[in-house]
């Protein structure tokens, strides 16, 4: 496929959350199955988050939330990213999700939903399948 | 006969990379060094202990990490834990509080309270540790990047209520340089946030010389993807790192080495775990005692918390963690630990109910009543095993600590995200190895359960009337208080920055007058700036 872009991903770190092992170590895998990665290290607001992703022209908009502010950070997030012209993106999310928030999350536009314990090769499978 | 021969076998290695033999002698303990560095037990260089009789004479401190809400919730949990045989406190302040925000703050939105508890003033701290004895139940702060102002608190409010402060035990993790590693809870740039641990050090070793005011820790670098001996290797940096830090100002390391303490992981094999203690216990004696030119037995102890694997336990089967917790509290009993902290079994998905701590308590206090984990000091000590794996620990250690050095040392591989990249690769590699089962986990990639989504964890739930409360409080305080006095406070705050004195006393006061977490902070936001993180992967 020469020629053809290859998929870009915004992986941000929400909020005040500072564990990063698990964002890390799926940023190293996004970026060794081909994808562009940019990663936005800790501390970020739903504004940096929605500059940064129009900025970077990102097909994915990737969010890494351990400490559990996910719905409360998705809810800010979704209007600004929706104002930026930024819905036809690919929304995930993965982390410390229960089970009890995950519809909450689809209905805030977050299709991809990775738990701990997801495997490395099915979030990248998955976006391929679903990035455009 | 070909069969029985080591040379048959597979190879082991295990995460430090040291080759395990099917079979150790004294052969083996000779060829590693020998017992020159064993010792006894209270006695340079430490390897069996820093003291002579250790559990027989007091077991380990008990110290569940806690804290959710506000400070009248962790007050009640603090108080279920004591009742029920707990004999030391560790405090989880709520990411507001540790990145230096008041509640009230746009960024603390969703965040109030909810991994830890809420503090914005010296109110509640009075709140959280009402009715509770600070003689007898010592208190450890889990808290770094605002550690200078969560200290102030502790100090004003046992101050308040009739402690002498020359007396007064406790510790602060106020450990920054692994924040930037791992854990994530920085606030300020490198060089001022390592002025600050020295301003506390400082401050603490001449008015309160029974506080710990930092507890180093491996644990986080361990949890980040370090191997043991590194995790070891890195936290010896950091603290000798804080203690060139002091040394500089006109300390010497007899005045403050005693009080440092170490916070250490458990997981992974249990007698790789036990011999990096031993290790490290004799090594952090001999650098401090070489190095250092310590003469007080107590500036080369290597006093630690351990007990604590988060990165060890699994979401999957969580059950399954009870048992994983079992043994790293055996673990860190064979170790000599000072204190203890269990990871509760519902930890990788919540706050830990008063159901799981209470395991992890029983847990503990099975080992102290029923096993006889207290009745000799090391009992593993003298094992060719043992002794062997220590020897050649100690030696990676020293190794890992001259290369960081001819690196530029700690300070400078962590500000340039060195440390953290190199780590984050090992980690990487470990989930891949996870994932393939090249890495054994239990319940994760072997022997996985049709029924796995059956478990019995319970979700703590998160309160939001708890964030008005904590609002409305924050706002009657700033009411009441007297807000001229306020003012100068913060003034002396930011002046005391720029000047470069210890800022210390300038935030005991803020703190004494009722000035926020937040509205310190910001005062030292202005003349610091705020740490840009190197972001590598």
């Amino acid at each position: 496929m020469t020629g053809q872009r290859r998929i870009r991903i915004v992986l941000a770190k929400p909020g005040l959350d500072g564990h990063d092992q698990g964002a890390k170590v799926v940023a190293r895998a996004m970026r060794d199955a081909g994808f562009e990665v940019i990663y936005t290290g800790l501390r970020q607001t739903p504004e940096q988050i929605t500059r940064i992703a129009l900025q970077e022209d990102v097909d994915v908009i990737a969010l890494s939330s351990m400490a559990g502010s996910h719905l409360s950070f998705c809810r800010r997030l979704k209007p600004l990213l929706e104002e930026a012209g930024l819905d036809d993106k690919l929304w995930i999310i993965g982390g410390n999700l229960p089970p009890q928030d995950h519809d909450a999350l689809r209905a805030l536009g977050f299709k991809g939903i990775f738990r701990t314990g997801s495997k490395l090769d099915e979030i990248c499978d998955y976006i391929k399948a679903n990035a455009s | 006969m070909k069969r029985d021969q080591p040379s048959e076998l597979e190879p082991r290695v295990n995460e430090s990379g040291i080759a395990i033999q099917p079979l150790y002698t004294a052969d083996d303990v000779d060829k590693s060094g020998g017992l020159s560095m064993l010792g006894l037990p209270g006695q340079y260089p430490f390897t069996r202990g820093i003291h002579p009789l250790m559990y027989r004479k007091q077991p380990w401190t008990m110290r569940q990490y806690t804290g959710f809400g506000n400070a009248a919730d962790t007050n009640q949990r603090f108080r279920y834990l004591i009742a029920h045989g707990q004999t030391g406190l560790n405090v989880a302040f709520d990411l507001p509080t540790q990145c230096g925000l008041d509640s009230d703050d746009p960024q603390a939105e969703g965040e109030v309270g909810r991994v830890g508890m809420a503090v914005d003033t010296l109110r509640d701290f009075e709140v959280a540790f009402d009715g509770i004895d600070l003689d007898k139940i010592t208190v450890s702060l889990t808290i770094n990047g605002a550690a200078a102002i969560l200290i102030a608190m502790y100090l004003a409010m046992a101050k308040k209520r009739g402690y002498d402060l020359k007396r007064l035990r406790g510790t602060a993790q106020n450990d920054i340089l692994k924040e930037f590693i791992g854990r994530g809870t920085w606030i300020f740039p490198v060089p001022p946030s390592m002025r600050l641990v020295g301003d506390t050090i400082e401050y603490c070793a001449a008015h309160a010389p029974k506080y710990s005011p930092v507890s180093v820790c491996g644990y986080h670098i361990r949890e980040s993807g370090a191997t043991p001996t590194q995790e070891m290797a890195y936290a010896f940096c950091i603290a000798k790192a804080y203690a060139d830090e002091v040394i500089k100002r006109g300390l010497s390391v007899d005045e403050f080495a005693g009080r440092l303490s170490y916070n250490f992981n458990i997981f992974g094999n249990i007698f790789e775990q036990v011999a990096k203690f031993r290790a490290g216990r004799s090594l952090w004696a001999k650098i401090m005692k070489e190095q250092y030119g310590a003469t007080q037995p107590g500036s080369m102890w290597l006093r630690m918390i351990a007990g604590g694997g988060g990165g060890g336990l699994t979401l999957e089967q969580p059950e399954n963690n009870i048992v994983r917790g079992a043994y790293y509290a055996l673990i860190s009993a064979l170790s000599g630990a000072q204190t203890m902290a269990l990871c509760c079994f519902d930890e990788a998905y919540t706050i830990p109910t008063e159901y799981a701590q209470r395991i992890s308590l029983r847990t503990m206090q099975l080992l102290i009543e029923e096993m006889g984990l207290t009745d000799t000091v090391d009992p593993l000590g003298g094992s060719y095993y043992i002794e062997t794996l220590t020897n050649q620990m100690r030696t990676d250690m020293e190794r890992i600590m001259v290369e960081t050095d001819a690196e530029g040392g700690i300070v400078k591989l962590v500000s340039e995200g060195v440390v953290q990249a190199r780590v984050s690769a090992q980690a990487y590699k470990m989930q891949r190895d996870i994932e393939s089962g090249r890495f054994p986990k239990v319940g994760v990639n072997r022997y996985r359960s049709h029924d796995d989504a059956e478990h019995p964890v319970q979700y703590h739930p998160y309160n939001e009337d708890d964030t008005r409360a904590q609002i409305a409080g924050l706002n009657r305080t700033r009411a009441e208080r007297d807000n001229a006095a306020v003012t100068l406070a913060l003034q002396r705050v930011a002046s005391d920055a720029r000047s470069g004195v210890n800022l210390m006393p300038a935030i005991v006061d803020a703190v004494n007058a009722y000035a926020s977490v937040g509205e310190i902070t910001n005062q030292m936001v202005a003349v610091f700036g705020r740490y840009m993180e190197p972001v590598r992967f």
